[in-house]
């Protein structure tokens, strides 16, 4: 019997036979509590019987009951579900009926750490059977919101502990088709090419990603997820990125466009500061952005010009970043053992 | 008329040119007004502040029932922001606090979220905090050390992470509220930090920030907790700083406030978290310089007389020193733990901004600050939460061009008038910093 139905139809617990011999706990407050909150008298009522039964330690269906009521009226309260926790323990509670109620809290309360942690918990006492269900909540809480932290780094732990990794790169295909600019689908798909285990790995998949990555840039150069991700697929392996011609070819193209270009310009000084020999046709392209029409021979300062100009927000940033940069250029080339030679 | 042709963006291009246009209006509506005149927008409504935390303290509606797990942390967004504005509690409430959070004190070591609680680390950092922010002995000796260490060594996870309670989750935000509260009270030992730093590493995604857990989202409120905790260790050499640095300077938006995460909206409480990231990283400049394998740092780069003349420096007009000369949080020092907090302060070898100081400081003042408080941004009611942190954004911003700790702002680095000024803080604690001198002092007796 849900005896929180509606508010009207509540039973005070001092009125209920099965709570009767409970003495319930004031909070120990003091006389003269700072940032005291006028609890409603339902929800004093309800954590006085709480703290009754908590500093007992009774592990019954009453105390699971009590532990409902007090959690629907402060889902935050951690020594609550802590306690709950315990008593299904205690009672061998069926763990399926406790994804349902779970369902119920996260309904009106998605942003509580709490409830995902309790989630975690009950998925994990139910094993891989669990997998499918959790998968599917997951996406049910993230097509509402599409970037819920809490539901990602739950379907995540569910994918690892428990499985279910088929579907979940087209999965990402599909979030990333309704909204390219969805960064928490740019992460999961970094998750899913770098750990599912029904993959290559990340040296297996690269190629490929770079390729969907460069498709992806080229529909909104001015969308920062896709550039991150693909330097991310060159994580570690920086001389490689220096060597791709997709990702060379990306920047001359977008510095051509003359639109958009901020990401790109940042991904050739990446590049430059990492030994990359610039081909003429990207020096040119970057000279016709230039407004004061510099032809020096260093690139990188011309670069960084560019960019304090159209990027003022973060003119300091580049600012700096011209200044470390001829130290990082050198120490590219004393690493390559080309000092001396003339470019 | 055909607006259901008119071209629609995706769902994150339509939220943010919705926010864009709101601050926006703002702007223009006061770069309208004569120059005089906009001091007055410009002015932190320092009374009204202060009224509205005075009475949060004593009184808090039963809509703040979904808090009273959280009861140390209203406390400290109170009374960090009222140290901030300069202003302080009178014995009585100073008394009844202490009291307070001394009931919220677990017998076994640490702080819960009211009294009767179980002890909780984000609590605890809270707590102790707010204990440290009112100062004084009678405050600093209430906190049992002995007992809380015992409890951090008890949330510590194989993992090398920290639970946030017993049989709690495990993530970055743990790990910094332990790890801080350990350096602060002078507990904090190799026992306490092993693995960590295997933890946090593990949480530093593609894109350079830090995640809660290892394969989540980049994100500035962790960014902050796993940066700051590495410091706090003395691993930060092992995070990929330059890619961090990259992703926290493109998390400053068009507004000029803060995003959390990539293409997600601005929100005033990120001017700590993210801002927060950004100053830190001013001082790990020969840290930077030798993950990039630089043998060599560009003295103008650290030299504190330069650096309002950063705009102005001439490479060619540069010294060089060493790494070795200049390292202060170089990852090959053997510091001593309780010294890493007050070195990071006193090292005056820092780099200028590498954000938009003032462009934060006009989204905080215009768009963030109400009447009385501060929220998120234009539309999103105002709470302590934000109150705190969008104040401490903006002390950080005031005393980012700062040479040292002990030479005041310049009044062309404060946005409005000079009276805005706040209390400096320590951006590793979130402390104010003459409280944190006071605490720090006061721990290092033991």
């Amino acid at each position: 019997m849900d005896v929180l139905q509606k508010s009207s139809e509540r039973i005070p617990l001092s009125q209920r036979p099965e709570y009767a011999d409970v003495k319930p706990v004031p909070q120990d407050d003091g006389p003269n509590p700072i940032v005291p909150i006028s609890y409603t008298d339902e929800f004093r009522e309800t954590m006085d019987y709480f703290r009754a039964i908590y500093v007992a330690d009774e592990q019954s269906h009453r105390a699971l009951q009590l532990t409902t009521e007090a959690i629907k009226l402060n889902p935050g309260n951690y020594t609550v579900w802590q306690f709950r926790r315990l008593v299904l323990e205690a009672l061998n509670a069926d763990m399926n009926k406790e994804l349902d109620f779970s369902d119920g809290i996260v309904e009106g309360n998605s942003k509580n750490y709490q409830i995902w942690h309790h989630r975690r918990w009950v998925a994990e006492n139910l094993g891989t059977d669990a997998s499918t269900r959790e998968l599917e909540f997951t996406k049910k809480i993230l097509s509402k919101d599409a970037k819920h932290y809490h539901a990602w780094s739950h379907r995540q732990w569910v994918l690892q502990a428990l499985g279910g990794w088929k579907d979940e790169l087209a999965y990402c295909e599909l979030l990333l088709k309704d909204d390219i600019f969805n960064n928490s689908a740019w992460n999961q798909r970094y998750f899913v090419v770098t750990r599912s285990p029904l993959l290559g790995g990340l040296g297996a998949m690269r190629e490929s990603e770079v390729t969907c990555t460069v498709n992806a840039i080229m529909e909104h150069p001015e969308n920062e997820s896709p550039w991150r991700y693909l330097r991310g697929l060159y994580r570690n392996d920086t001389q490689a990125l220096v060597k791709d011609p997709q990702v060379a070819s990306v920047c001359l193209k977008i510095l051509t466009a003359k639109n958009n270009y901020v990401h790109a310009l940042s991904m050739l000084l990446d590049l430059l500061c990492h030994g990359f020999q610039p081909s003429l046709e990207i020096r040119n392209a970057v000279y016709g952005l230039s407004d004061s029409g510099a032809q020096g021979s260093d690139l990188v300062k011309v670069v960084c010009s560019i960019l304090e100009l159209v990027d003022p927000m973060r003119a300091n940033y580049w600012k700096w970043r011209r200044n470390m940069a001829p130290a990082q250029a050198a120490q590219c080339l004393k690493d390559d053992g080309l000092t001396g030679l003339s470019l | 008329m055909e607006s259901s042709r008119k071209a629609r963006g995706t769902k994150t291009q339509e939220e943010q040119w919705m926010v864009e246009n709101d601050v926006g209006q703002i702007y223009s509506s006061v770069s309208s007004i004569p120059p005089n005149a906009q001091s007055v927008f410009l002015e932190i409504r320092r009374d009204n502040h202060i009224q509205y935390l005075m009475h949060g303290l004593n009184n808090l509606g039963p809509s703040f029932s979904t808090l009273d797990a959280n009861r140390p942390w209203i406390c400290y967004w109170i009374l960090h922001s009222i140290a901030l504005l300069g202003d302080s509690l009178d014995e009585e409430l100073e008394h009844s606090t202490i009291e307070f959070l001394s009931r919220c004190q677990d017998p076994d070591g640490g702080y819960g979220g009211g009294p009767g609680q179980m002890p909780h680390l984000a609590t605890t950092y809270a707590a102790v905090n707010s204990l440290i922010t009112l100062g004084g002995p009678k405050s600093l000796s209430s906190i049992n050390r002995g007992k809380l260490r015992a409890f951090l060594l008890r949330m510590k996870d194989a993992s090398g992470g920290f639970r946030m309670h017993d049989g709690g989750e495990v993530d970055v935000r743990a790990c910094y509220t332990a790890i801080s509260v350990a350096s602060v009270l002078n507990i904090l030992d190799d026992e306490l930090t092993q693995n960590v730093g295997d933890y946090i590493l593990s949480c530093q995604t593609y894109e350079g920030g830090i995640a809660g857990e290892p394969g989540s989202e980049a994100h500035g409120g962790y960014t902050f907790c796993g940066l700051a905790a590495m410091i706090l260790i003395n691993e930060v050499h092992r995070l990929d700083l330059p890619c961090l640095i990259d992703w926290v300077v493109f998390r400053q938006g068009v507004e000029g406030g803060f995003q959390g995460r990539t293409n997600k909206l601005v929100d005033g409480c990120y001017s700590f978290w993210q801002g927060g990231v950004a100053v830190i990283v001013q001082k790990l400049h020969s840290v930077i310089c030798e993950q990039l394998g630089l043998s060599k740092v560009l003295d103008s780069e650290c030299d504190s007389e330069s650096y309002h003349d950063y705009e102005t420096s001439d490479i060619s007009d540069v010294e060089e020193c060493t790494v070795e000369t200049s390292c202060p949080l170089g990852g090959t020092c053997h510091r001593r733990k309780e010294d890493i907090g007050v070195d990071f302060i006193s090292n005056k070898r820092a780099i200028a901004p590498i954000f938009s100081s003032m462009h934060l400081q006009q989204y905080l003042l215009l768009c963030s600050q109400e009447g009385a408080g501060f929220r998120d941004k234009p539309g999103k009611p105002r709470d302590h939460y934000h109150t705190c942190y969008c104040l401490s954004g903006l002390s950080v911003c005031q005393y980012c061009s700062s040479a040292d700790a002990d030479s005041p702002p310049l009044a062309r680095d404060i946005l409005g008038p000079y009276s805005n000024l706040l209390e400096q803080l320590h951006p590793l604690y979130n402390l104010v910093l003459d409280r944190y001198y006071e605490a720090h002092d006061f721990f290092s007796k033991f």
